[in-house]
């Protein structure tokens, strides 16, 4: 089946009976039946073909999270062509080159913003048709040979007979391309994925196979459609269940909205499970202190606990009274807060997560679990099943999913899901799938139970100078395990030891300086106090105790500006873009293999009237014993 | 004279021995956003307030799409369409944003106390259609998620963009804005201009605006009046203002830098002769 068959499917067994989408306007939830779903993915797709869409074409789409996404991505795939995703916050030369590499001619955009970085690159996108945007705000005045409004395009497709449609969605192939997923890459040119109806809804199946929903259930979608994850559980996961998708108000309002919706599952990178700690932390502090003590007394019994089930050990009376009242009293009314009292299953993806987050979720009895794959094999290869959960690991592989790791230590998978290629790359195709293996670049070992374990990207792992290895990404993670640490890049190819360019949380930093009346301007002036550089010092000194003498980490600084993916230090998904950052801040790389205690570094700040300014900034460089006995 | 959607007939205003307002004329056309600056104590916002029927004018006429409203209470005023923020907020500190923006649908109320108690009936309608519009103004201004928190909590420039949300769900025709962006930032300012354009482009509601950003005012504005010491001395098109002599005369001194830079930009932007 394809993906708009089983829509088809849906709407049939449920009509106008059943809620398939959500959104939240006008502050009400408004609902879409399954029977309205596929009427707007009708309309939208024969318009479309009105426009000159045809089989085999695709079609780019960029905004966030509206169900006018789902309709125009069924939409094309109804007309036997694929969707490509763009995420939202990407700049206009990205959004350029995805555009013109996938060769789209259409494409969907949300309003104004999007359509203006298509405008502004419209030169370097030949090929671009048609612009179709939805929310009319503002885009008086623009140039209608290439707009047309959503609604205008739903118009055009109800004009025509609904027979051709279901002849279009009959003719649909399980082969057939699916999905362009544009993977950020941390090195070079993003490349398009090709995934198709067959990969999508295999992958749907088994990881449903290991984590059943029901029909029903809530999800709320939040996170770029343009990435797998999201694309995996708001429309494959979605249309093979039929639980209902949830489409928050504004971006701000997420928060509010999950609560609102109390969703059954939910599947998020790192950083968002991160997020929600350190909002809880914040808030506490912030509270009486005989909340707080409260607060560490239930947590500590929720930790317990979950300890406990990690170690799969059996609870003593005790702690059993201990955790119920605990809950009772705090973890449950702090569940129901963040929106996750009726969780049944929680995900964790795309990046790994620091054992507090993990025991934290845990101690709340929210069933949070990795999971492991890449965007090749639609999202999922493995995954941790209830009951069987250790942070170190990312769980056993999905059923149809053979994963083994090679001789050279990288992690290898087979499906039906894995992907089709990269498209009009055949290089990079022929580098990641050998003999229908998927090459992840990861290396990783299978522990005694069976897990399995990712160490680092192949490429990544270094040498010092002295050729002893580590694994800098192993390194950073530790390193971001602090709530204080946002983000890490660890150095030391062929150098004397390893050092450290560490970025500081502003929230949590904020706040503990805030609390200990340490005052501050900006966050460069913050990430420079030196009673900063003592807090990371002790944090960076504690990873210390637990590494070999060769993988610690001897000096460090503080950046004074946070990576950011506009400025292509991280990828859009937030991953550090390694070469990028080491090119950027050579001078500071320079420092901390140099004597000195503090360098001078030139950043560039651009005032609103244009002009430029060269300012410079004092960066602390410290230095740490390594050699002391743990 | 009057083929505006608002005249203002040589109005005069003196509070004791001091003249506010020395026979004002302006007119100004449906659909423009019409800005009015001058030096501190020129008489911009005796000119609001007249007009919004807070103060009455010892002399001269206010006409509002051919109404005479010179007299009119400022509960009439308003209920005419005709809607303001103010310079310093004045929203209910204590009130979520809801609220204050559902007070500004109070003049579209009609059902008495005892429905409205009980909810029932036309009541009933009524405050779902109300909320309705509040919604769209929610939407409009993009504050969907500050709509329940307290006023008072909200930081400075959200709390004037909730003011300027209780203004429009009036749903006016004629919207007086007294320096909506004072105090902000410049990417704060940048939003409220947008609004601004976006209201008066999209609602089709005429805007009289008084701010002291020259930039700003010469960036959104159709037509542009002068006042100083309760006279307007000038009154044109942004760039006929900026190069009027008696304007730079008047400004001489107190924003002087300001204006010769805009001079400068007017020469630059002006065709070679």
């Amino acid at each position: 089946m394809t993906l708009p068959q089983v829509l088809r499917r849906n709407a049939e067994r449920w009509g106008g009976r059943r809620v398939a989408l959500r959104e939240k306007e006008l502050g009400i939830w408004q609902a879409t039946s399954w029977a309205a779903y596929d009427s707007h993915v009708r309309r939208f797709a024969l318009g479309l073909r009105s426009l000159g869409f045809r089989r085999g074409d695709r079609l780019a789409i960029v905004g966030d999270n509206r169900p006018e996404w789902v309709y125009a991505e069924l939409a094309a795939q109804s007309l036997g062509g694929a969707s490509v995703g763009l995420y939202q916050d990407a700049v206009a030369p990205e959004v350029a080159f995805v555009v013109d590499h996938s060769d789209a001619r259409f494409v969907v955009a949300e309003d104004q913003e999007q359509v203006d970085k298509l405008l502004d690159a419209r030169a370097r996108m030949p090929r671009l048709e048609r612009v179709v945007y939805y929310d009319p705000r503002g885009l008086r005045g623009y140039p209608m040979d290439i707009l047309i409004a959503f609604p205008e395009v739903e118009e055009l497709g109800a004009g025509e007979p609904a027979a051709t449609y279901d002849e279009e969605v009959a003719r649909g192939s399980d082969d057939d391309l699916a999905l362009l997923c544009y993977t950020s890459g941390t090195t070079g040119e993003p490349k398009g994925a090709m995934l198709t109806h067959a990969n999508l809804l295999s992958m749907a199946r088994n990881l449903l196979a290991v984590d059943p929903c029901a029909e029903g259930d809530e999800f709320v979608s939040f996170l770029p459609l343009a990435w797998i994850g999201e694309q995996m559980m708001s429309v494959s996961a979605a249309l093979t269940v039929g639980f209902t998708v949830n489409f928050p108000e504004e971006p701000e309002t997420v928060q509010a909205n999950i609560r609102e919706i109390g969703p059954h599952t939910m599947f998020s990178p790192p950083r968002i499970w991160e997020n929600l700690l350190s909002t809880v932390q914040v808030r506490i502090e912030d509270s009486t202190r005989a909340k707080r003590l409260f607060y560490r007394w239930a947590l500590r019994a929720g930790e317990a606990a979950a300890d406990a089930e990690f170690a799969k050990r059996r609870m003593s009376p005790g702690l059993r009274a201990s955790r119920a009242l605990a809950e009772l009293a705090v973890l449950a009314p702090l569940k129901d807060s963040l929106g996750l009292s009726r969780i049944r299953h929680a995900y964790t993806g795309g990046a790994s997560l620091g054992p507090d987050t993990f025991r934290f979720f845990h101690a709340l009895n929210v069933n949070l679990k990795q999971i492991y794959g890449q965007t090749e094999i639609s999202g999922i290869s493995v995954v941790h099943r209830d009951g069987d959960v250790k942070y170190e690991t990312v769980g056993k592989p999905i059923p149809e999913t053979e994963v083994r790791v090679s001789d050279t230590g990288e992690i290898l998978s087979r499906s039906p899901s894995v992907f089709r290629g990269y498209y009009k790359n055949p290089e990079a195709t022929a580098r990641s799938l050998r003999d229908g293996w998927l090459h992840s670049g990861d290396s990783g070992l299978f522990d005694e139970d069976g897990h399995l374990v990712v160490i680092d990207r192949m490429s990544d792992v270094m040498r010092l100078a002295d050729g002893s290895k580590f694994s800098p990404q192993y390194l950073e993670n530790k390193l971001k395990f602090s709530q204080y640490v946002r983000e890490a890049v660890v150095v030391g190819q062929d150098r004397p030891h390893v050092a450290a360019l560490v970025n500081i949380d502003a929230a949590n930093v904020g706040k503990w300086a805030e609390t200990r009346q340490i005052g501050y301007t900006t966050y460069a002036d913050l990430s420079q106090k030196s009673q900063i550089s003592d807090l990371v010092a002790a944090h960076v000194d504690r990873v210390n105790r637990d590494l070999p003498r060769a993988a610690r980490i001897a000096r460090f600084v503080i950046l004074h500006k946070e990576l950011d993916a506009d400025d292509e230090e991280l990828t859009r998904t937030r991953k550090v873009r390694r070469h990028f950052v080491e090119e950027r801040y050579s001078d500071l790389i320079g420092a901390l293999y140099g004597g000195d205690d503090e360098v001078l570094v030139d950043t560039e700040v651009q005032y609103r009237s244009g002009k430029r300014a060269i300012t410079r900034v004092p960066v602390r460089v410290r230095s740490l014993e390594v050699d002391r006995v743990a | 004279m009057s083929g505006g959607q608002l005249a203002v007939d040589d109005l005069h205003l003196r509070f004791g021995g001091v003249v506010a307002l020395a026979g004002v004329s302006l007119d100004v056309p449906k659909g423009s956003i019409f800005a009015v600056v001058g030096p501190n104590g020129a008489g911009k916002t005796s000119l609001l307030n007249a007009v919004s029927g807070l103060y009455h004018p010892s002399r001269g006429r206010v006409r509002f799409e051919d109404r005479d409203i010179t007299s009119l209470p400022p509960h009439r005023v308003a209920r005419l369409g005709i809607a303001r923020s103010f310079q310093n907020i004045e929203l209910f500190a204590g009130m979520t944003v809801l609220d204050n923006l559902m007070l500004g649908r109070h003049v579209h109320m009609r059902s008495g106390v005892l429905a409205g108690g009980l909810y029932w009936g036309a009541a009933r309608r009524e405050e779902l259609a109300n909320r309705r519009v509040v919604e769209d103004v929610i939407d409009f201004l993009e504050i969907e998620a500050i709509r329940s928190r307290t006023v008072g909590t909200l930081a400075y420039g959200l709390q004037k963009r909730v003011e300027l949300g209780r203004a429009l769900a009036l749903e006016p025709h004629l919207l007086l804005l007294d320096e909506p962006m004072a105090g902000m930032n410049v990417e704060e300012k940048e939003d409220v201009a947008r609004f601004i354009l976006d209201i008066n482009e999209e609602r089709g509601v005429t805007v009289v605006l008084i701010e002291h950003d020259m930039g700003v005012v010469m960036d959104i504005s159709t037509r542009v009046a002068v006042l100083d010491f309760g006279k307007k001395i000038a009154e044109g098109t942004p760039t006929e203002i900026r190069a009027h002599p008696d304007v730079i005369k008047a400004y001489l001194g107190q924003e002087s830098a300001a204006l010769r830079e805009a001079e400068r930009e007017a020469r630059a932007a002006a065709p070679p002769s």
